[in-house]
C-alpha cells in the first residue's frame, strides 16, 4: 500500500472532509503541515495575526454556513493563544477542528522550545481532543474528529500532531473506509414524548415557544419546520441570543429576544404562561433569572439533543431527547393528523394580554439631536440595511444587547455573537471569517470600542484577503455594561470602566489601509452609513454616542422576569409602567 | 439614582447567586463508567468531577476487555438526586464513554473494597490484632516478628471496622483500592 507523511495525510484529510478554508498561523511545529499547504491549491489558507482570531474566524465560517470551521496553529503558544476560541465555541455549541502541532514525540515531556500539554489545557475546553502519537491513526483520528464536531451537540474538537508524526509516513483511510465511531447521538425523539407535546399544546391557554441556538444548529430545514409550526398554532414565539433568525423577526407571532435584556413582552409571556416549549435552548441564567420565580405557573416541555441539559437548571415536566429537525417534524406531523387543534378562545385572550404588554415600547429611549444616542444608530443601520441579506457580528456589552433589540433577522445564520462565554474581541474576526465564507455578502461587526481593540489587529488579515468587512463602532469611551452595573448596583463607583488615550480610529483605518469614518452628529448618521456600505473594501466606522446610556429593558441578576425595569428611574418605574 | 434600591455604598450584591439552596438530601451513588481505554480517559472523567463540583468519594480503574479496549472505571459518589442525575447524563454524553450504570439505582448490587493494613506492636497486642485478623476473615500476607500486614476484602463499612479496631493495637499503614462493584442477578 503506498504511504505518505503525516503531513501530507492533513492536507489530504481536510480535502476529502470537504474544507475549503482554513484559518491559521504557522510555526515551527507545524511547518510540515505548511509545506504541504504551499504545494496544493484546493484548500485557501487565511493567514491571522493571533490565534484566537483564527478561532474566531473559524467560528464564523462555521455559525454562518452551517459547515465545520477549520483553524491551524502551532504548538505551545499558538495552542495556548486558541484557548478562548475553544471555549467559546464550547459554550454555544459551534462545531470547529483546531489542528495544533507539537514538539516531536521523544520531546513531549523534556519542557522543550514551545511546548505546552496542549490536550491537558484544552480538555475541558474541547468536546474532544487527541494526541496522535502514531502517523498510522493521524487521518482516521482526523475523520473521527469532524465527525464528533459536527455530530449531536456540535462543538469544538482539537488534535495536536507532533512534528515527528507529521514527517514519517502511513497508509492514509478514506473517510468512507474510518472505522464507525461508536459516538452516534439520538436524533429522533421519542414519539409517546413528542405526541405528549402535542397533546398540551390542543388544550395550552397561554403557550409560549421559547427557542435558542439549537434551532439554528440543526439545520435549515429545522428553521422552516419551527416556522410552519409556529404560524400554523398562532402560538407566540420568544428567542435566546443564540437563536435569532430561526424564526423571522417580521413574522406575526414574534415576542422579540428574551431574557436580562429581552423585551418587555417576550420576559411576560415566559412568566406567565402555561405551557413553555423549550426547543434546543438551555434555560441559561441569562434567561431565567431567579430560578426560583421562574415562570411559576407553566408546564415546560424541553427539547434537546444533549441529554445533560435537561434538569440540568429548571426542572421539566417532559423532556424530549432529540435533534430539533427531527422532533419538530414529528410533532407537526402528529398535531396536523389530530386534527390541528388548539384553544382558539384562550389564544384570542392570551395574544390580547401579551398585545397590552407591547403597548409598554419597553425598547423606548430618550432620544437627542444633539448627539448620537447608540439606539437610534441601530435603527438607521437596520434601516439602511433592510432588504440587503446582511450578516452581522458583534462584540459583547451594551452594543450586543443593543443589536440584539433592534437589528431584525429574518433569516438563520445571520447573526453571530458570542453568548455563551460572552468573549470581547469576538465579533471582529467572527466578521472577517463570515465574510470569507460569503464574499459577496455585506458583513457588519456591531462593536464597542474596548471589545474592538481587544482583536483589532486582525484587520490586517481583512485587509490581506480582501474581506470587505464594516467595523460599526458605538464608541462611548466607556466599558459600557460594566459602567452601566457600576452605576445601578455599584454605588456609581466607575472603577476602570473608561478608556483614556483611545486611538484615533480614522488614523488606525488609513494606517491598516483602509477607509475610515467618523460622525458625532445625529445629522450626518444616514449619509456616513451608506458610505460605509458602498464602500468596496473593510471601513473602520467610528461613531461617537451618547456615553452615559444604559441598556434597557433589565432583569438585574437574580431577579425574576417580572421584576424587569424599564428604566433608572425606580420611582417612576414603580409608578409608571407598571409591573405584574 | 440608584434603580434596585440598592444602599449607596453597599457591594453585596451578587450577580450569580441565582441557584437555590436544594432542599433534597445528598445520598451516595455507585457508578460504573465503560470507557474507550485511551489515553486521558481518566482525566477526563475526573476533570468533569472537579470541574462541575461533584465530589468522588472513591474511584477506582482497570482494563476489563483487552482486545475491545474497553476499561470499568467505579465512582462513589455522593448529592441529592438533582445532582446524581446531572453526573450521569454528563459522563454519558462524553465521546469515549460507551455506558454509564448507577449501580445503587438499578437494584442490589455487590460492592467490595481490597485494603492492606499494616500492624507494628508486639506481646499482647500483637496477638489481639491478629486474633482480629481471623474473626474478620483478613489473611496475613507479611509477617515480621514485630508486624503483620494484613490484607482484607470487604465492603468499606467492613473495612472501616477493622481499621478502627487495629488503631489501638498499632496501625501504622492502610493502603485501599476504592470500591469496585457489579449488579447483583444475571
Amino acid at each position: 500500500m503506498k504511504t505518505i507523511t503525516g503531513a501530507k495525510m492533513v492536507v489530504q484529510a481536510l480535502k476529502d472532509q470537504g474544507v475549503e478554508v482554513v484559518f491559521g498561523y504557522p510555526g515551527g511545529a507545524v511547518l510540515p503541515i505548511y509545506d504541504e499547504i504551499f504545494q496544493q491549491n484546493d484548500i485557501r489558507h487565511i493567514l491571522v495575526r493571533h490565534e484566537q482570531g483564527a478561532i474566531h474566524m473559524a467560528e464564523g465560517y462555521a455559525r454562518s454556513t452551517g459547515k465545520v470551521g477549520v483553524a491551524l496553529v502551532t504548538s505551545g503558544p499558538g495552542a495556548t493563544n486558541a484557548v478562548t476560541g475553544l471555549v467559546d465555541a464550547l459554550m454555544d455549541s459551534i462545531p470547529i477542528v483546531v489542528l495544533s502541532g507539537q514538539v516531536p514525540t521523544f520531546m513531549i515531556g523534556t519542557d522543550g522550545f514551545q511546548e505546552a500539554d496542549t490536550v491537558g489545557i484544552t480538555r475541558p475546553c474541547t468536546k474532544m481532543n487527541w494526541l496522535v502519537k502514531e502517523t498510522e491513526k493521524l487521518s482516521e483520528t482526523i475523520h473521527q474528529a469532524f465527525h464528533v464536531a459536527r455530530s449531536g451537540r456540535p462543538g469544538p474538537v482539537l488534535i495536536d500532531i507532533p512534528k515527528d508524526v507529521q514527517f514519517a509516513t502511513g497508509s492514509y483511510t478514506a473517510p468512507e473506509k474510518a472505522k464507525v465511531s461508536h459516538y452516534q447521538p439520538k436524533v429522533k425523539g421519542d414519539t409517546e414524548a413528542v405526541t405528549r407535546l402535542v397533546e398540551m399544546m390542543e388544550t395550552a391557554e397561554r403557550p409560549v415557544f421559547y427557542t435558542g441556538g439549537g434551532v439554528i444548529n440543526s439545520g435549515k430545514a429545522a428553521s422552516q419546520l419551527l416556522r410552519e409550526f409556529v404560524d400554523a398554532t398562532g402560538f407566540p414565539i420568544t428567542s435566546t441570543l443564540m437563536g435569532l433568525g430561526a424564526y423571522p423577526a417580521s413574522g406575526k407571532s414574534w415576542l422579540g429576544m428574551l431574557g436580562m435584556h429581552g423585551l418587555y413582552e417576550a420576559n411576560l409571556a415566559m412568566h406567565d404562561c402555561d405551557l413553555m416549549i423549550n426547543i434546543g435552548a438551555r434555560f441559561d441564567d441569562r434567561i431565567t433569572g431567579r430560578v426560583a420565580d421562574f415562570s411559576p405557573r407553566s408546564k415546560k416541555v424541553h427539547v434537546d439533543i444533549d441529554p445533560s441539559s435537561i434538569n440540568k437548571v429548571i426542572r421539566v415536566d417532559l423532556p424530549i431527547i432529540g435533534d430539533v429537525g427531527h422532533v419538530l417534524e414529528d410533532a407537526l406531523k402528529i398535531w396536523k393528523a389530530r386534527g390541528r387543534k388548539v384553544n382558539k378562545e384562550a389564544l384570542a385572550k392570551w395574544w390580547a394580554q401579551i398585545d397590552a404588554w407591547r403597548k409598554v415600547d419597553c425598547l423606548a429611549y430618550q432620544p437627542s439631536a444633539a448627539t448620537i444616542k447608540p439606539q437610534y444608530a441601530l435603527q438607521r443601520l437596520e434601516a439602511l440595511t433592510k432588504g440587503i441579506d446582511r450578516y452581522i457580528t458583534t462584540e459583547v456589552g451594551q452594543h450586543q444587547m443593543w443589536a440584539a433589540q433592534f437589528l431584525h433577522f429574518d433569516e438563520p445564520n445571520r447573526w453571530m455573537t458570542s453568548g455563551g462565554l460572552g468573549t470581547m474581541g469576538y465579533g471582529l474576526p467572527a466578521s472577517v471569517g463570515v465574510q470569507i465564507a460569503h464574499p459577496q455578502a455585506l458583513v457588519i461587526n456591531v462593536a464597542g470600542e474596548a471589545s474592538w481593540l481587544m482583536n483589532m489587529q486582525e484587520m490586517g488579515t481583512a485587509m490581506q484577503f480582501r474581506a470587505p468587512v464594516k467595523q460599526f463602532i458605538l464608541n462611548n469611551e466607556r466599558l459600557g455594561m460594566v459602567r452601566q452595573w457600576q452605576e445601578l448596583l455599584h454605588g456609581e463607583r466607575y472603577s476602570h470602566s473608561w478608556s483614556e488615550s483611545l486611538p484615533d480610529f480614522v488614523k488606525l483605518a488609513e494606517a491598516f489601509g483602509c477607509k475610515g469614518l467618523r460622525v458625532t452628529d445625529p445629522k450626518d448618521l444616514d449619509d456616513a452609513i451608506l458610505e460605509m456600505i458602498r464602500y468596496d473594501g473593510p471601513v473602520i466606522f467610528d461613531c461617537l454616542v451618547e456615553k452615559h446610556e444604559n441598556c434597557f429593558p433589565m432583569i438585574p441578576s437574580g431577579k425574576p422576569h417580572n421584576e424587569m425595569l424599564l428604566s433608572a428611574d425606580a420611582e417612576a418605574f414603580r409608578s409608571g409602567a407598571v409591573l405584574v | 439614582m440608584s434603580a434596585l434600591n440598592i444602599k449607596r455604598g453597599s457591594s453585596s450584591h451578587s450577580a450569580y447567586d441565582l441557584r437555590d439552596s436544594h432542599a433534597q438530601a445528598e445520598e451516595s451513588h455507585t457508578l460504573a463508567v465503560i470507557v474507550e481505554n485511551e489515553p486521558g480517559v481518566l482525566a477526563r472523567v475526573i476533570g468533569l468531577f472537579s470541574g462541575r463540583g461533584y465530589n468522588i468519594d472513591s474511584l477506582t480503574v482497570a482494563e476489563v476487555d483487552h482486545t475491545g479496549h474497553r476499561s470499568r472505571i467505579t465512582i462513589v459518589t455522593r448529592g441529592t438526586p438533582a445532582v446524581i442525575d446531572q453526573i450521569e447524563a454528563q459522563l454519558s454524553r462524553m465521546v469515549p464513554v460507551h455506558a454509564v450504570h448507577d449501580l445503587t439505582a438499578e437494584g442490589p448490587s455487590v460492592q467490595r473494597e481490597l485494603a492492606l493494613l499494616k500492624v507494628v506492636g508486639k506481646g499482647e497486642a500483637r496477638i489481639e490484632a491478629l486474633r482480629l485478623c481471623e474473626i474478620f476473615r483478613a489473611r496475613v500476607v507479611d509477617s515480621t516478628l514485630e508486624s503483620f500486614v494484613f490484607e482484607m476484602t470487604g465492603t468499606p463499612d467492613k473495612i472501616d471496622a477493622f481499621a478502627e479496631l487495629l488503631r489501638p493495637l498499632g496501625l501504622k499503614e492502610i493502603a485501599r483500592t476504592g470500591v469496585a462493584a457489579l449488579s447483583r442477578g444475571a
